[in-house]
């Protein structure tokens, strides 16, 4: 689909119930509706509270550690031989993702409503780790549902987890990943909805939580804007990010979606590739649908029934994507391309080697597709890769691919 | 509503004459194979129930505990599938003309058939009308104006989190009757609040004339008539679904959901 021809107010989405164009909304049972309804006036009040404000800045700076580096990688730019790579290092932050400028920004919004309990899904477990933390450090009751695969998958951030007080609850139901976690959070929310405050870790489910936890990671795209004058002067020329759910790559893509002139790049899991139907790529190989909450791209069969997908990395190991991602590829501003597992890993080896940063597996396939969209530009061109986490926790997988026990 | 009754509306008037109360049964399409549903809900209906929800399984039940998850995973294994619940229904009807028969499940599978195929078929197969758990007052517009232009029902859930404002906007949409969800959390769950339900009960009664059933936590005659005493009607669905989930074959089904319906019949007749 082609580009509308007026300018879009990007920050006018999404509309009053949730939607970006057809996509969003809110599509849960009865009893959820009134603490959604509750969630989203008390953030639409805290949101333009300065006081509210300075408090997650103040966290954002002292407790998480921003802002986080852009970096220059030299190395990596001479491998690609052609547009310069910085990395936006999200994987510095305290917790070592992104995930944790939406878990501090959700704590404060907990920490308001009263609520003396959190919980979590998690994938790879950076969000159930980000969302202990937080729990740990305003003495909150903490629950963490990881669909059964995933704990096997990520044994060091399900200890982690358990360090911070949180109580980890493995998913025995569907296809034991993160869809179903997502399901059982939602079940248990449902259950405990007058003491207990979901803390959603991507910009999928209902309204209002793509457009908070956007707004929350979307301090990664402002730094990146103000970075990109100070250590280059101008704006970047392409922006790459992983998709799963989509929160870091909303995160950089949303402060620069009205600058024409930056194009921008999301990457999806491509698995084994498009063309085996294993992988996790709803924006390349799925249809619209309604999941979790919202409608967005999904991938299902002919009836409707949500399939397993499949990634090297449990973080973009997700049937749905964010409904803005939905939105910003159909109306054609984000292009959403693929990487496939191999393409991951090698892209995990050469960062590692190149210049000394061990990148998670997740943001292993923005940096795959960064080496190659850089080599067909031209040097005097930048683009930011957003390195959204560090890889400590996928050195058993990849020691575990290469046959090697750790 | 001016337009024609449907079975949904003629069961309840019928009821209401007789001073009886409805008992509302839930069972998986599909669940203990997709050659025995049929035979099951006529063995419902024959131990004394008044409407039938068909669940359409679905890959991500949300709003179910793991007693009815497993029913959709058994009933999804068995290769069942909307359009397949579809052609149970018409199978249905070959020999039952009377009971409404409604389709409860999620959005997905509808939005995947198609709005406008969806109502259609529920008209050709002889269904009354459907519950969508995850499609709320404020998205099911579209569908609501097409089960309506065909004279099928739109059944909502209220909760008791559910604003006054909300039941307001949800009793004008909704059509056939309400299906009150009795507490907060999962179907199945065992946290069952009388003096709740009949607060929020009267509370719902001073929107709507619509007939108010009851269910999550019911799990026999006693827990039936004491939910159903200050509404129309009890549902009940996780109780048959284990039966079902534990018996060896259909035969076996058949016999443990008609001995529990049948003990809640009596129960609701006392």
């Amino acid at each position: 689909m082609s580009k509308p021809a007026s300018p879009i107010d990007y920050g006018a989405y999404p509309d009053a119930r949730g939607h970006f164009g057809e996509f969003g909304g809110r599509f849960v049972s009865e009893t959820l509706i009134s603490a959604l309804d509750e969630l989203q006036e008390m953030y639409q009040r805290l949101k333009n509270d300065p006081e509210f404000q300075a408090a997650f800045d103040y966290d954002l700076a002292h407790y998480v550690g921003r802002p986080s580096p852009l970096y220059l990688a030299e190395r990596l730019t001479a491998e690609a031989g052609g547009a310069k790579i910085w990395l936006k290092r999200e994987d510095l932050n305290h917790t070592g993702a992104h995930k944790v400028n939406n878990t501090v920004g959700q704590a404060l919004l907990a920490k308001h409503s009263g609520k003396g309990r959190v919980i979590a899904e998690t994938g790879a477990g950076q969000h159930g780790v980000a969302t202990a933390t937080v729990a740990a450090r305003l003495g909150l009751k903490c629950a963490v549902y990881m669909g059964a695969e995933d704990v096997k998958r990520q044994s060091p951030n399900v200890y982690r987890m358990k360090l911070l007080g949180a109580e980890v609850i493995p998913v025995e139901s569907g296809s034991k990943t993160l869809k179903d976690a997502m399901n059982e959070a939602m079940r248990d929310w449902v259950t405990n909805v007058d003491d207990t405050f979901y803390i959603i870790g991507t910009v999928a489910g209902p309204h209002p939580y793509p457009q908070l936890v956007r707004d929350f990671n979307s301090v990664i795209g402002r730094e990146a804007r103000r970075q990109s004058q100070e250590q280059f002067g101008q704006l970047p020329d392409a922006l790459v990010a992983c998709v799963g759910g989509g929160s870091n790559a909303i995160g950089l893509f949303h402060p620069f979606l009205g600058d024409e002139s930056v194009k921008m790049y999301g990457v999806e899991a491509g698995g084994d590739g498009l063309e085996t139907g294993r992988h996790a790529a709803p924006l390349n190989d799925g249809v619209p649908g309604v999941l979790h909450g919202n409608r967005t791209y999904l991938m299902e069969d002919e009836d409707g029934q949500i399939i397993e997908t499949h990634s090297v990395s449990a973080g973009l190991d997700y049937p749905g994507v964010g409904p803005e991602h939905a939105w910003l590829h159909d109306i054609g501003r984000v292009e959403y391309v693929t990487a496939n597992d191999d393409e991951a890993l090698t892209a995990f080896r050469t960062l590692t080697r190149a210049e000394g940063i061990i990148p998670a597996l997740e943001s292993s396939h923005a940096v795959a597709y960064g080496l190659k969209l850089a080599a067909t530009m031209r040097p005097d061109q930048n683009i930011v890769v957003n390195l959204s986490g560090r890889g400590d926790k996928d050195i058993f997988t990849v020691a575990a691919i290469d046959g090697i026990e750790v | 509503m001016t337009e024609e009754q449907n079975r949904i509306d003629r069961r309840f008037a019928k009821l209401r004459s007789e001073g009886r109360k409805a008992l509302v049964t839930y069972i998986v399409a599909g669940d203990g194979g997709l050659e025995n549903t049929v035979d099951l809900m006529h063995q419902l209906v024959a131990s004394g129930s008044d409407l039938i929800e068909l669940g359409v399984p679905f890959s991500d039940p949300m709003a179910e505990g793991p007693v009815i998850q497993k029913g959709h995973e058994r009933a999804l294994e068995h290769k069942a599938s909307l359009r397949k619940c579809l052609a149970l229904v018409k199978e249905f009807r070959g020999k039952d003309a009377d009971t409404p028969v409604i389709l409860m499940g999620y959005y997905n599978p509808i939005e995947k058939m198609g709005g406008e195929v969806f109502a259609d078929g529920l008209k050709e197969a002889g269904a009354d009308g459907a519950l969508t758990v995850d499609l709320p007052a404020e998205e099911a517009g579209p569908l609501n104006g097409l089960l309506s232009a065909r004279n099928l029902r739109n059944i909502f859930l209220l909760t008791p989190t559910t604003s006054d404002a909300r039941i307001k906007q949800i009793t004008e949409l909704a059509s056939g009757f309400v299906y009150y969800v009795s507490l907060k959390g999962v179907t199945g769950a065992g946290h069952l609040d009388l003096d709740s339900v009949r607060e929020n009960l009267a509370r719902i009664r001073r929107h709507t004339e619509l007939p108010l059933c009851v269910g999550f936590g019911i799990k026999d005659g006693a827990s039936a008539k004491a939910v159903s005493a200050d509404g129309d009607g009890a549902v009940v669905g996780s109780v048959l679904v284990s039966a079902v989930g534990e018996s060896a074959d259909g035969t076996e089904a058949k016999d443990r959901i008609g001995a529990l319906v049948a003990e809640m019949r009596t129960a609701l007749d006392s």
